[in-house]
């Protein structure tokens, strides 16, 4: 059986500028932030990220490697605006983007999971969705109702980036919290699929970590595994731990400033490894 | 006009008034998954479920429907899970139909558009960015909608920038089968709770807070306020519900906070 193990930097050397890139997680809940501070450090640009959106999409349209993002929503859950996308919206700094209704993003995960062109659905109409998205079509029911609804067209991404609290090197995936939000169908629906986990462990370990239910990552649809402990941090990644909302504070507050901000990228962000992070981290707890 | 630090008839306050004009959005609901965003919301459906809508499912804003009268920001953990509720299965609830919203409205107009997308006539480049679309076009479009606005003058536009939620007028242009799970059933603020139960589907005064008048209501308005015969004065909390409000679900008193 192969051993799909890789790091950070081997995940973000099988990536290209201009891709299209999903991530999941749901605002700064389990998001992948180890892997999205390698895409920070890389040379990649042009990026299209497709995301419930967290800091995940504030880092990275803040620091310009965004062509397009499409999303619901971009929060910090307790603060509910993203502050650093906030400014890269009011600044028109995003070139393009598709601001989707939460659940029809949903759809448009279900129909690349599924390789069908697009999901049905009333959401958006009567909103301005359609008008602020021209690339968005309506279909008509070929049934006897003949009605005409919103597809969400399916969301072809070039790779995929997930996190879960356990994995095994062959790649399957555990999530232990109380959500597994969509990162089953993120894996799915990616051409390529990376996963980092807090841990990765023995395939016969897993029932000793959860029941049989939060298995819902398999192998078939992961291409790599990254072990990456406090690999969500500063998001929550129950139940290992829950969200530095100290550090999520020192981050929102650089949104004000260019310089802060800039110094809070070469201080945290751009540390040349997940390993010095976690390095800084427990520095900075034991002062 | 009466602030929050005033105490009224019958010793209720101004958030306690709101809350209960929200609690009766709910009223009639039975069993529907009751989904308050923000503390005076959910104060009031918590309250709706202790008295008079004992079929309410509500959740614990985490994964969870629970039972029991958890407070305000209380670690649910130990409460009775009756159901569990992550995204996905929200959605499904949404589409599905069995569930009312409270949603907060920074812009709303006679109609009943709703905005708390962006601010700005240009959306690629707006003013001030808010929320982002997040579940305001599948919801209205899918089921009962409550909006709660705790400063009216704000917030009732002559038009909004961006429609989120869509009011009357834009569902009226859309054919039959999309229109007919659209409702938009109250909207509570600091000075009175509204309605659309007019011919043209433009808001109505419901009933007005204690101490407002027709007048001062008009006067925080960009438009026209509907008016059919005497406006009552919006009930005032019983004893066994200012007794949940103050001493069960927000002891601390977080519901006083949104009034700033």
């Amino acid at each position: 059986m192969s051993d799909k193990r890789m790091t950070e930097d081997e995940v973000v050397a099988e990536l290209e500028s201009g891709m299209t890139i999903g991530i999941g997680g749901w605002g700064s809940r389990r998001k992948p932030m180890s892997l999205v501070r390698a895409l920070l450090r890389s040379d990649l640009t042009d990026l299209h990220v497709v995301s419930y959106g967290g800091p995940d999409v504030g880092i990275l349209t803040a620091a310009g490697k965004c062509r397009k993002v499409t999303y619901g929503f971009v929060s910090l859950d307790s603060i509910p605006l993203e502050p650093h996308f906030r400014s890269v919206r009011q600044g028109g700094l995003l070139p393009e983007f598709m601001e989707l209704d939460e659940g029809a993003f949903y759809l448009g995960l279900m129909a690349a999971a599924h390789r069908v062109p697009f999901y049905p659905t009333r959401a958006g109409l009567g909103s301005s969705m359609l008008a602020n998205n021209p690339e968005l079509r309506t279909v008509v029911s070929p049934y006897d109702d003949g009605e005409e609804l919103v597809a969400i067209p399916a969301f072809e991404m070039d790779a995929v980036l997930i996190h879960m609290n356990r994995a095994d090197q062959k790649g399957n995936g555990q999530f232990l919290g109380p959500d597994i939000y969509f990162d089953d169908l993120f894996a799915m629906a990616g051409e390529k699929t990376y996963l980092s986990a807090e841990r990765i462990i023995p395939t016969d370990d897993f029932l000793k970590e959860g029941p049989v239910h939060t298995l819902r990552v398999p192998r078939t649809h992961v291409d790599g595994v990254v072990e990456a402990p406090m690999g969500a941090h500063f998001t929550e990644c129950p139940p290992d731990y829950g969200r530095d909302e100290a550090f999520q504070k020192e981050y929102a507050a650089t949104a004000k400033d260019p310089e802060h901000w800039a110094r809070f990228r070469a201080d945290w962000l751009e540390l040349e490894s997940h390993e010095a992070y976690r390095a800084k981290l427990d520095e900075k707890s034991a002062s | 006009m009466s602030t929050v630090g005033d105490e009224l008839e019958g010793g209720a306050t101004l958030d306690e008034i709101c809350v209960v004009a929200l609690a009766e959005a709910f009223r009639g609901d039975g069993e529907t998954l009751c989904n308050p965003m923000g503390p005076v919301p959910v104060i009031a459906g918590r309250l709706a479920r202790a008295t008079f809508e004992p079929d309410l499912m509500l959740t614990d804003t985490i994964a969870y429907a629970i039972e029991g009268n958890l407070p305000l920001g209380a670690d649910p953990s130990g409460a009775t899970i009756e159901a569990y509720l992550p995204f996905r299965s929200i959605f499904d609830q949404v589409w599905s139909g069995k569930r009312h919203v409270v949603m907060g409205a920074p812009q709303i107009d006679r109609h009943g558009n709703q905005n708390f997308a962006a601010i700005g006539d240009d959306y690629s480049h707006p003013k001030v960015q808010l929320l982002g679309m997040r579940g305001a076009p599948g919801n209205l479009i899918n089921h009962a909608t409550t909006y709660w606005i705790p400063t009216q003058a704000r917030s009732f536009v002559e038009s909004v920038d961006v429609v989120s939620g869509p009011g009357y007028d834009a569902i009226a242009r859309l054919p039959e089968p999309s229109r007919r799970f659209h409702e938009i059933r109250r909207v509570v603020t600091d000075l009175g709770a509204y309605d659309f139960e007019t011919e043209n589907g433009t808001m109505r005064v419901r009933s007005l807070h204690p101490g407002v008048t027709l007048e001062q209501a008009q006067a925080a308005s960009a438009f026209e306020l509907a008016v059919t015969g005497d406006v009552p004065v919006s009930r005032l909390p019983t004893a066994e519900e200012l007794h949940l409000i103050r001493k069960v679900f927000d002891p601390s008193g977080v519901r006083k906070a949104e009034f700033r």
